[in-house]
């Protein structure tokens, strides 16, 4: 059985996108905070800590960090726009915007790194 | 905390933080990127938190927002998803959100001493 | 002749899929083919229509997983290969078979308060609304709400959130706070507040993709919490 029109347009995919980003992040949260943390013990401790992360696993990871941020900032300023703002019937192209956006940080943060 | 009325602050709390952190957010990422220009090390990090109390203001801001904004996000996502609702769900959706901010300032501690 | 191979809820919550091989036709639509079950099939089958013209929406089911008005479905277009699955409208239970039971859409209806509240007798003189005006644009945007539950079953919300009062329900209650004449617009307000109401809507938009009569739930949903956050911040509303 197929989906269907019901859960298959772009302002659900931009939902669980929301959704799973938001999950993403708050489970991420605690590791981050703890992570700075060791700087309590000394800037060598943090330092360790950071060349940990130069492991190529971790720097995609990061990478992919980066872009569950981008992409729910980008979903959650579209989800601002459609309750708050003057309604427009244009909202598949809100979440397009919204999608570029997300790409966008990604990719400038994959340059940087 | 079950009256529609508190369910409304909950949800105007909650695009209240998202204003802000749309901001922060923006500021954080903006800042990854360039900390990550030519290497992460601790050494950066802490000269940028040590420079100027604005640092360290801006990040505990950043994190009570961010608890703030998480828990009552992750509220919805118990309640939707896992059908977790009522007064044990509350204590402890508002427990996570306190252990969030405590971590988070205690990391914020960690940088700006 | 070719043949449809339609499978079809029997039972109630309890039940299976029957499977029937119907004929297939030109222009036929998923209401010829409930139809014919009925009449040279199966006559036990259960199911609802009244206008069979698109008007009703009593013919609204779940076709292919997706809900819609039987009348106004062509099955060219939906059984790709061949194949037509149908089922009674979700979130709502069983009656038997394809129907489903509307009640608890109804009764979410009136807790939104969805009746309007007069503040005039026969005595005054009539109630002047500008057509044109903002405020009636924006009700008469969303007033043709037929209450057929494409949009309720379609609900994701609905699904997770058993209190949510649903697409429908706050459309029409939209309708009303945007309706000048209307004198409950703070008692309504308070009654869409909250996790049960307009609140719990993350604009999923699966209402607005697949009403029939192309309204948009979502843009009424938007409006009332725009409602809601202005009470709130203790704006006062105009007229």
């Amino acid at each position: 059985m197929t989906i269907g029109r019901t859960r298959n347009h772009p302002a659900y995919w931009a939902f669980l996108v929301h959704r799973i980003s938001g999950i993403a992040l708050a489970l991420f949260l605690p590791a981050h905070f703890l992570a700075l943390g060791t700087a309590l013990e000394g800037e060598a401790r943090l330092e360790g800590f950071l060349r940990w992360t130069e492991q190529p696993w971790v720097i995609a990871a990061e990478w992919g960090l980066v872009c569950l941020l981008a992409a729910h900032l980008a979903g959650g300023l579209r989800l601002l726009a459609l309750e708050f703002l003057p309604w427009r019937e244009w909202q598949k192209a809100l979440a397009a915007v919204a999608a570029g956006f997300a790409l966008l940080a990604g990719l400038v943060f994959a340059l940087a790194r | 905390m079950t009256t529609a009325r508190a369910e409304l602050v909950l949800w105007a709390a909650q695009r209240v933080t998202a204003v802000f952190l749309a901001g922060f957010v923006l500021v954080h990422l903006v800042t990854i990127v360039y900390a990550v220009r030519g290497g992460l090390t601790a050494a950066a990090i802490l000269a940028r938190t040590h420079a100027s109390i604005a640092w360290p203001a801006f990040y505990a801001l950043f994190v009570l927002a961010a608890a703030v904004h998480g828990a009552i996000g992750l509220r919805t996502i118990a309640a939707e998803w896992l059908g977790w609702r009522g007064r044990g769900a509350d204590l402890s959706i508002a427990a996570i959100g306190l252990a969030l901010a405590v971590l988070g300032l205690r990391a914020v501690a960690a940088v700006a001493a | 002749m070719e043949h449809l191979k339609v499978d079809v809820w029997r039972g109630g919550a309890e039940g299976a899929y029957q499977s029937f091989e119907v004929p297939r036709r030109a222009s036929q639509t998923v209401l010829d083919v409930v139809t014919h079950i009925q009449r040279f099939l199966d006559p036990t089958l259960a199911y609802r229509f009244a206008c069979r013209v698109g008007m009703c929406g009593s013919c609204a089911m779940t076709v292919n997983g997706t809900p819609r008005w039987t009348c106004r479905t062509h099955v060219d277009k939906v059984a790709r290969d061949g194949t037509l699955r149908l089922a009674p409208l979700a979130n709502m239970p069983i009656v038997r078979d394809l129907v489903a039971d509307m009640r608890e859409f109804f009764d979410k209806w009136a807790r939104a308060r969805g009746q309007f509240t007069p503040t005039r007798t026969r005595a005054d003189d009539f109630a002047k609304v500008d057509p044109r005006s903002a405020a009636r644009q924006e009700a008469d945007l969303a007033i043709e709400c037929i209450g057929c539950g494409v949009c309720y079953a379609a609900c994701d919300i609905v699904k997770w959130n058993p209190a949510y009062l649903g697409p429908a329900a706050l459309n029409r209650a939209w309708t009303l706070q945007t309706d000048v004449r209307d004198g409950a617009r703070a008692e309504r307000r308070r009654a869409v507040e909250g996790d049960a109401g307009c609140h719990a809507c993350h604009s999923l938009m699966s209402c607005t993709e697949l009403c029939p009569k192309a309204l948009s739930p979502t843009r009424s949903i938007a409006g009332l919490k725009r409602q809601s956050l202005r009470s709130l911040l203790g704006v006062k509303e105009k007229a």
